[in-house]
């Protein structure tokens, strides 16, 4: 078998280019040392003054200045944080492709397919209007009030844009891509999503080149609120680095994070024709939907499994047999992995659904242990991560594990790097909401 | 998509509207045909300090979420913004047209498509916040001078909060309610790209069924931004037309109209069912229209964000060209055009250009349908509610009739006011730019 099948130089997709913007730095090398370090991204929060939240850190991205990047800075003048990051990890993924020194066909056959959050709103002024026009007397909302101070107090650049097409309209613009686009959002499992459909459209001849992968960020008041009312994040202050432990026996949530990842994809034949080098190639892609409860993971992983099914079948991949040498066929999954209780042992138990009796031979690691929850953004950078293992032969590490849960007794790769051969990789991302999306991903080979 | 598979045919089998006639064809089509107007004063709130107090608002009697959902399901109707109850409601109008049998509609019988068969795939946009609900969780959290106190709002404040809060407005909560209902466990997706999502979601249904992903998906787009953050968003981006305070906003919507001030807001969208033509016969069902073609491209926006969409004729042409050549049909082919018409002249004069570019003179005699005068702009619900309408010309051979424009032969084009009339239908192009450049286009074709 060949990872390729019987796939022509048209429908095979290749990655030619990876950048990202992470809470452990802004460019390809200084991030994956720190991951093979075993770095932490974890600190107080700063965006905010959090200090009485349940949840009182983050990991932020620091000291992130998107203008060095831009062909003309002035045009993404009123760019939301979101869409800087997108930029940013856009930027180091196109140079990395050489699309200026060695064009695309034609721009309409260049498309986007991103992942990406809504933009930060503007807290202070959104919070006054809905303070100012509360009305005591009548218990609600006075909307005339409303109207006023919401005309007075916000401004139309930085609602406009909180649209979640807004990092994909400054991705057009600073590339000049005209081809199909799309912004998805399923939450924590936007950007694979988007890495999964790209390649559809690649496949289906739609495209040339898609720029895909996702920038989210949700380190704000409502954002922090929101999930601390779900309790999905961990509040262990102590340590904030220590905070994020999945599959630990003692996790406790997940610790959010922000940021982007951004890959370049092309058809093969395409890459080849204007001599670009392809770093791995995307052989299969699966997406499902758990159908079950808005609040809670399927128990029995039937949706996650079924993702990662359908990826696998889609590479021509049975899990269940092995390799000429005996290895599995998949050597790392990267694992969503948010270090909530329920879906890490929801995860491992739907990768033994997959893999059976051999899944404890299958190193899977997350390295939301040490970036955090890029939330829609997590996907895209979990992404690169894999193609890198691939790359170099390392395979990050689950930082922060101690306790071992019989619930979770797989092979997570812990608290230090490890040297591996790794040739094809399995992506995971499960959204809040049920959407599960897995890609996997294989070394170039002619 | 695997070359192979790429003749796999997608059929429509059931259209689920909802805008303000209400929740089904049946309603809209009446609407639509007899030129009536769903567009009245906005009574959700008060809205007159806005430039634009009215919208095509379902009314109350037109949708009670509790009584559409499983009784099993009433408990979820809680956490779910008007948004999802848009797309619920549009999800059981579609399932039901299509005569399907799902988890919500008989628990315990067979669905008519396996589960793990059933795709979805929503349009969705941005879901503020309720504003009763945030202002009164914050009123113990304020300064001295009535500001935010984020401290106190860490403490205590935040706990006022319903624990599931937070879930009410992601934005892919409207596919997570229906996938639920309707036990759909197929490839699942949330577009968010504004007026172009539905339209976008459809075409990634179409994509997913040709690639052998799903036989059937529950695909569209549902969006109310008749809330005060959308209303203020729309104004702030210039895309509403003002309204006197006291007037019904009836006349104001002209699409092709030198006149023209913008457009209003509607709330809606709707909800189709996709299917393979081999599912389709497999269950002996009528197809409704054929999904012939589809593409989607971005246009160059010289303002970044595409509010603006002035020189995006050349880009809305090559999404039409692009479609009609999946189709294989040619611009001659094409019966009826049913493109955004908003009434905001930066839009409809690209759209009209994109128009001329493919149609050439032609363009004159295409009759274009204009439905924004009657249910107004309904976000990412927009592309899916025409969608709807393309198809259901189809269907009747029977052009809606139109309202309020006159002059669109400046334009170039046929989109005057006008009566319903009958037309001899066989190829309908629907097309849709949202704010952000993002377009979609679908043909649509009669299936004998």
């Amino acid at each position: 078998m060949t990872p390729h099948g019987k796939r022509t130089d048209q429908e095979r997709v290749v990655v030619t280019g990876m950048g990202w913007v992470t809470p452990l730095g802004h460019d390809i090398e200084t991030v994956w040392s720190a991951l093979m370090r075993g770095a932490s991204g974890m600190a107080p929060i700063t965006r905010f003054d959090a200090r009485t939240f349940p949840t009182s850190f983050a990991a932020e991205v620091k000291n992130f200045d998107v203008r060095p990047l831009l062909k003309d800075p002035k045009v993404h003048a009123s760019a939301g944080i979101n869409s800087q990051f997108a930029l940013g990890a856009a930027s180091q993924a196109w140079r990395q492709a050489g699309l200026d020194e060695r064009p695309a066909r034609n721009a309409r056959r260049v498309g986007i397919y991103l992942g990406a959050g809504e933009g930060v709103i503007d807290t202070p002024n959104y919070l006054a209007a809905n303070l100012g026009a509360w009305d005591a007397a009548t218990g609600r909302t006075n909307g005339v009030e409303w109207a006023r101070l919401g005309h007075s107090l916000m401004r139309a650049a930085s609602e406009i844009e909180q649209e979640p097409n807004m990092p994909l309209a400054h991705i057009a613009r600073e590339f000049g891509a005209r081809g199909p686009s799309y912004n998805c959002l399923t939450a924590c499992a936007a950007s694979t999503q988007a890495i999964g459909e790209a390649v559809s459209i690649l496949r289906g001849g739609e495209a040339d080149v898609m720029i895909a992968g996702g920038a989210h960020t949700m380190i704000h008041v409502l954002g922090i609120t929101g999930f601390n009312r779900l309790t999905a994040l961990s509040t262990a202050a102590e340590d904030p680095t220590k905070a994020s432990r999945p599959f630990d026996l003692t996790r406790g949530g997940f610790v959010m994070g922000e940021g982007a990842g951004v890959v370049i994809l092309e058809t093969l034949s395409h890459a080849r024709s204007r001599g670009a080098t392809p770093v791995a190639e995307i052989i299969g892609f699966g997406s499902s939907a758990d159908s079950y409860r808005i609040t809670d993971i399927e128990p029995e992983g039937r949706g996650a499994a079924a993702a990662m099914l359908q990826a696998l079948g889609q590479a021509g991949i049975d899990p269940l047999s092995r390799r000429p040498d005996g290895r599995p066929w998949v050597d790392y999954i990267s694992a969503h992995g948010t270090g909530t209780k329920e879906n890490d042992s929801i995860e491992s138990l739907a990768v033994k659904r997959v893999f059976g009796e051999m899944a404890k031979e299958v190193p899977m690691s997350s390295v939301k242990s040490m970036l955090g929850h890029l939330i829609a953004a997590a996907g895209a950078v979990e992404f690169i991560t894999c193609v890198l293992a691939i790359e170099r032969g390392m395979l990050p590490p689950t930082i922060n594990y101690s306790t071992p849960d019989p619930e979770c007794d797989l092979d997570y790769v812990p608290n230090t790097p490890r040297k591996a051969k790794v040739d094809t990789c399995l992506s995971n991302s499960f959204g809040f909401g049920g959407q599960n999306d897995t890609v996997c991903v294989t070394r170039f080979t002619e | 998509m695997p070359a192979a598979r790429a003749h796999i045919r997608t059929l429509l089998t059931g259209l689920g509207p909802v805008s303000g006639f209400g929740i089904g064809i049946n309603p809209l089509w009446e609407g639509l045909c007899s030129g009536a107007t769903a567009i009245r004063p906005i009574t959700a709130f008060d809205a007159s300090g806005f430039e634009t107090p009215v919208a095509a608002t379902l009314l109350p009697e037109h949708l009670d979420i509790r009584s559409i959902v499983p009784k099993n399901y009433r408990k979820a109707t809680k956490v779910m913004a008007r948004d999802i109850e848009l797309a619920v409601a549009a999800a059981l109008s579609a399932v039901q047209a299509a005569g399907l049998t799902t988890k919500g509609t008989a628990e315990g019988t067979p669905p008519t498509i396996p589960p793990d068969r059933f795709g979805c795939h929503i349009g969705a946009g941005l879901i503020p916040a309720d504003s009763d609900e945030l202002a009164s969780a914050m009123l113990t959290s304020r300064t001295a001078e009535g500001g935010f106190d984020p401290g106190e709002w860490g403490r205590t404040g935040m706990a006022n909060l319903t624990p599931l809060w937070l879930l009410k407005y992601l934005p892919n909560m409207l596919a997570c309610h229906v996938t639920i209902i309707h036990d759909c466990q197929g490839p699942s997706n949330t577009i968010t790209c504004a007026e172009a999502s539905g339209g976008l979601s459809i075409g990634e249904s179409v994509r997913v069924i040709r690639r052998g992903d799903a036989d059937a998906c529950l695909s569209g787009g549902a969006e109310s931004k008749v809330n005060y953050m959308g209303l203020l968003r729309q104004t702030f981006a210039k895309r509403l037309a003002k309204v006197a305070a006291g007037s019904s906003g009836a006349g104001v919507v002209r699409p092709f109209d030198a006149a023209a001030t913008g457009t209003i807001l509607g709330e809606g969208g709707g909800m189709l069912i996709i299917e393979s033509a081999r599912s389709v016969e497999r269950r002996g069902a009528k197809p409704l229209a054929e999904i012939a073609g589809f593409a989607a491209l971005q246009c160059l926006c010289t303002d970044t964000v595409g509010v603006a969409l002035d020189g995006a004729g050349e880009d809305i042409a090559a999404a039409i060209e692009c479609a009609l050549a999946d189709a294989k049909a040619r611009p001659d082919e094409i019966d009826a055009i049913v493109p955004l018409g908003s009434g905001i002249p930066s839009v409809d004069a690209a759209e009209a250009d994109a128009l001329r570019r493919v149609f050439g003179l032609r363009a004159a005699s295409v009759p274009i349908v204009t439905v924004a005068p009657q249910v107004g702009i309904c976000g990412a619900g927009t592309s899916a509610l025409a969608a709807c309408v393309g198809a259901q010309c189809l269907v009747t051979q029977r052009l809606p009739a139109r309202l309020n424009a006159s002059g669109s032969a400046n334009f170039g084009l046929d989109a005057d006011a006008r009566a319903a009339c009958d037309a001899k239908l066989r190829t309908v192009l629907v097309t849709t730019t949202g704010m952000g450049g993002q377009t979609s286009a679908i043909v649509l074709r009669r299936v004998a």
